[in-house]
């Protein structure tokens, strides 16, 4: 109990330095440059102080139950032992590595559902387009998204092919979906990229290229092992933009069977 | 006695909500360790409690969120507009930006381990100083950059400007600029727009972008208020491998 109360104390200070400057900036501003008096002072102030303890409380939570596991896992998964039976000579091809790409795929997946920020900005697009676009799908279509991503970015470094082809036609694909998809998603669909890799996801998917570039022979550790959060930043506005193709084909299939072709589609 | 049930059940949704949200992880980690790799789940007390304090962390964060971190972005983004101070607005755009990408512990720490690539790399001298200025260096052009996309993204808002032309723009720049950029570079030029949003950042910069577009007339807040988070992970890419090409040659 006293080791974790340390580590909540050691974060929430962390935590704090964190965002001084933030809250330092907002309230020089709104007192100093605007001289409007905040409404519901203390309500807002209950609220950011539920917002950095939730952080701190998140942060240690993660780090003294989830990452630690989620790293001995990546590295299980991609020890030769493990994916070699006793005896077998290790050919590291990439069709070894299938569980590699599964556990990639559904732990992207999982770490974005629960990633903080991301439920903040489905929370505010569900808000503003009044209901239009779904918090919960818009969440679903991030989370396929990185997922795939991921799983793509371990292919990559097992079959050791270089990084900017990915990137470059994963932007090609962004590029032809930015000219046919409704305009209302598109911003929505270029912040999500970013939204995506904060808290939860970067240390998980951190620990895995590690263990994938250290165990494979010829890849590079500092090469290799960077790279996965690029990966998890474009496949994510791929997807979210599909969601919206999708959603928008399937409306008007079963709206105007008969009518003319839209144009922008 | 009702008011005590119904903030019982005030504290209890957001509970269930984070308990929802994190139900993959559980699962993800529990199929694996047993099905897959047929191990028991090592330390499964220290496990609980842990998980115990993420599933408390996440329901008081969204709380908090919806109490004081979105009316703050909005009470600014309205005052500005209302107080219409152009010089005010970008300042405090960019200082929002710069501000929390400096102290940010993701971007430190992966300044420093980019550091330690270049000086394995020969590329500057190994030694403790000259791998502190190259990852200061580093960590200031990021910040730089933040804070400059965030002002070109309240610029955008304000003269409406349609934000895929700013984005495919930027990502031709970036593509461009690669086959120039040293190798040892590149890696961390593209994991760099990743790491530079966080959790605190998000809410603000979303609901100053969506204020701004709904208080400003003939801007659609879904059209106009999103995308700075979007130019704030697109421009550190351009920053870091200028300052790879200035630094490294």
């Amino acid at each position: 109990m006293i080791p974790l109360l340390h580590d909540i104390l050691n974060t929430l200070s962390n935590t704090l330095d964190d965002i001084a400057p933030i809250i330092g900036t907002l309230f020089f501003f709104q007192y100093v440059v605007l001289k409007r008096p905040l409404i519901n002072l203390d309500r807002i102030l209950i609220g950011l102080f539920m917002v950095i303890l939730g952080l701190t409380l998140f942060l240690v939570g993660l780090e003294d139950a989830i990452f630690p596991l989620g790293d001995a896992m990546a590295r299980q998964l991609t020890d030769p032992a493990f994916l070699y039976a006793p005896g077998e000579v290790p050919t590291y091809l990439w069709q070894d590595y299938l569980w590699v790409y599964v556990f990639a795929f559904a732990i992207g997946f999982a770490t974005t559902v629960a990633e903080p920020a991301l439920i903040a900005v489905a929370l505010k697009a569900e808000d503003i387009s009044a209901g239009a676009i779904s918090a919960f799908g818009l969440r679903m279509a991030v989370a396929i998204g990185v997922a795939t991503g991921v799983a793509i970015g371990c292919f990559r470094i097992v079959s050791g092919t270089s990084l900017w082809v990915y990137i470059v036609v994963a932007y090609v694909v962004v590029l032809l979906q930015t000219a046919r998809a409704p305009k209302m998603i598109i911003p929505l669909a270029f912040d999500s990229g970013g939204v995506t890799t904060s808290t939860v996801t970067v240390p998980l998917l951190a620990a895995l290229g590690l263990g994938l570039a250290s165990t494979i022979p010829g890849r590079s550790p500092v090469l290799d092992g960077f790279g996965l959060i690029a990966f998890a930043s474009v496949f994510p506005i791929i997807s979210v933009l599909a969601y919206a193709q999708i959603s928008a084909w399937m409306i008007r299939r079963q709206s105007s069977p008969p009518k003319e072709e839209e144009n922008a589609l | 006695m009702n008011s005590i049930l119904e903030a019982m059940h005030r504290s209890i949704r957001p509970l269930l909500g984070a308990l929802r949200d994190l139900a993959p992880i559980l699962i993800v980690i529990v199929v694996f360790q047993t099905l897959v790799l047929h191990q028991p789940i090592p330390n499964l007390g220290n496990m609980l409690v842990g998980f115990l304090c993420v599933l408390a962390g996440l329901a008081l964060f969204v709380k908090g969120l919806e109490s004081a971190l979105f009316p703050i972005g909005e009470n600014l983004a309205n005052a500005f507009a209302y107080k219409g101070s152009l010089f005010w607005l970008l300042l405090f755009a960019f200082l929002l930006g710069f501000g929390t990408t400096i102290a940010e512990p993701a971007l430190i720490a992966i300044a420093a381990k980019a550091a330690d690539v270049a000086a394995g790399a020969a590329l500057i001298s190994n030694d403790a100083a000259s791998k502190e200025t190259y990852a200061d260096g580093l960590r200031l052009s990021v910040a730089l950059s933040v804070g400059l996309a965030i002002l070109i993204g309240v610029i955008r808002i304000l003269r409406g400007w349609p934000l895929p032309w700013l984005i495919v723009g930027g990502y031709l720049l970036i593509e461009a600029m690669t086959p120039f950029a040293p190798n040892e570079i590149i890696g961390i030029a593209y994991d760099a727009g990743g790491v530079t949003t966080s959790t605190i950042t998000v809410p603000l910069v979303a609901a100053l972008g969506i204020g701004l577009a709904s208080s400003i007339q003939g801007r659609n807040p879904v059209l106009d208020g999103f995308g700075l988070i979007a130019l704030a992970s697109l421009l550190p890419m351009v920053f870091v491998m200028i300052y790879g090409l200035v630094v490294l040659g």
